[in-house]
């Protein structure tokens, strides 16, 4: 592996880093107004009020980035990076395409994507926990339980992909595909798609950020760039777990004419699913605290083990 | 000495400090995000000896879980922002006497069980596969032990905090 190689592959994961949340971001403001019967933001920019998203950045920009008085402020303004910076580690292992096209090939690539997942939970505790704000505290504990709940189905049903496979490597995964894994996995993609909205504290499973009852959870006391970075650790959460879903239980760049298209199918596939993440937004209230946990306990957590069953006895049959 | 034993050295050397800093820091929170600082060292490391799924495991269980669990206890019961003057207690001497001895312990244990080994660091020792192979043919009955071990631990768990009735 040549420097040039690396330095190509590390520009492209940077930029699909940088680009496809902002994408998510827009769509997100277009779906949502479309599904509400109002127009939404349409004068910045011209053509449908594309460059709102441009002139919100810039106003995340200007404003004053303050940290309350009695605030523990090292922690306090560590906490957006460290909420963000797993994300982009993240997207280096997701394979786009067919012969090579992904960042760097990881051997336990689920196992590394998970795990670093699970480390930007820690940005959002610790700014909880770091504003001195009774509403930020609750919120990082929201988040904690929430988060520490779906961690199980999602690694469970990620492992059931992994056993069909008999791999862990993502692009491994995507080379022992068949179209009837997707029948076959569906009660697993439903829990890990199921389970990945609820780690990005997306609708219905948003109480730890609930406007009406602590504000803005966490965040409430973040202002300017360093509340755009929770904002766009959101958005890039949206691209890495619909990524994620497609390339284990989609099939990523499978499709007709894959050789040259893979890429668009992989793609295609994280928007669709990235359509469905701000479709639940409009279309489901919000759980309450107690409802999120009991549904990962008795609900995704007994699918996922039905799936893992399902998966290693069929697994045993073919083989 | 290559570059890659320099950056463990130096990797080693973060380690120790977030160790020490971890139990020295008066302030509780500080001192569980110290941990992740050395929990996190401790996966890079096991990544420059090659051993990649215990370094994602390392991530997985202790980062993304144990010190998660850690915080959230902490925030549950008490956690203020400043330093907590009470965070010493009078165990020290004693506590650090058992922590050298262990730390001792460890160290001649070690160094006697690998005496003389070298880690060929061409050719990459963690695959998955392979720690899989071992895990299920040589080291079943330590694996079955633990998993006993562990429902037991569940267990346990489930009857502690049941309501009594």
């Amino acid at each position: 592996m040549d420097v040039l190689d690396v330095a190509v592959r590390v520009a492209a994961v940077f930029v699909a880093f940088l680009l496809l949340p902002l994408l998510v971001g827009q769509l997100e403001h277009k779906v949502m107004a479309h599904m509400q019967g109002r127009v939404g933001p349409m004068h910045a920019g011209g053509f449908h009020g594309w460059a709102q998203l441009v002139a919100d950045g810039v106003k995340f920009v200007q404003k004053e980035d303050t940290v309350p008085e009695g605030a523990d402020r090292r922690v306090f303004q560590l906490a957006p990076a460290l909420a963000l910076i797993p994300y982009l580690i993240v997207v280096v292992a997701i394979p786009l395409g067919p012969g090579g096209a992904v960042g760097q090939v990881v051997d336990a690539g689920i196992f590394f994507v998970l795990a670093v997942l699970g480390v930007g939970i820690l940005g959002s505790l610790m700014g909880g926990w770091a504003s001195a704000n009774k509403y930020s505290l609750l919120g990082a504990l929201r988040t904690a339980a929430q988060l520490m709940a779906y961690e199980l189905p999602l690694l469970l049903a990620a492992a059931s992909v992994a056993m069909a496979a008999g791999t862990l490597s993502l692009t491994g995964i995507l080379a022992a595909f068949e179209w009837w894994w997707i029948p076959w996995q569906l009660i697993g993609a439903f829990v890990f798609f199921t389970a990945g909205l609820a780690e990005l504290q997306r609708p219905p499973f948003d109480a730890p950020i609930a406007p009406e009852e602590i504000i803005f959870g966490a965040y409430t006391e973040y202002s300017g760039l360093r509340f755009a970075f929770f904002l766009l650790a959101e958005y890039a959460g949206i691209v890495v777990i619909s990524a994620l879903t497609a390339v284990l239980f989609l099939g990523g760049w499978h499709g007709p004419f894959s050789d040259t298209l893979g890429w668009l199918w992989m793609l295609l596939k994280t928007a669709a699913l990235s359509f469905v993440v701000i479709w639940a937004r409009v279309a489901w209230p919000r759980l309450r605290a107690d409802q999120i946990q009991s549904f990962a306990w008795t609900v995704l957590v007994p699918l996922a083990l039905a799936q893992l069953a399902l998966t290693g006895v069929i697994t045993v049959v073919i083989s | 000495m290559n570059l890659l034993e320099v950056i463990f050295l130096l990797v080693s050397v973060v380690v120790l400090g977030a160790a020490v800093l971890c139990v020295t820091s008066r302030r509780l929170v500080r001192a569980a995000l110290w941990l992740v600082v050395a929990l996190g060292g401790i996966a890079a490391q096991y990544l420059l000896l090659t051993a990649e799924f215990v370094a994602w495991v390392q991530v997985l269980i202790y980062l993304g879980s144990v010190v998660v669990l850690l915080l959230f206890g902490l925030m549950l019961t008490k956690a203020p922002i400043g330093p907590s003057p009470d965070a010493d207690s009078g165990n020290r001497p004693v506590a650090l006497t058992v922590a050298g001895a262990s730390a001792v312990a460890l160290v001649v244990l070690v160094a006697d069980a690998f005496r003389g080994e070298v880690i060929d660091l061409d050719a990459p020792h963690g695959r998955s596969e392979a720690i899989g192979q071992s895990l299920f043919t040589h080291w079943v009955l330590p694996f079955e032990a633990l998993s006993v071990l562990l429902l037991a631990a569940l267990i346990g768990a489930v009857v502690v905090s049941r309501e009594r009735r």
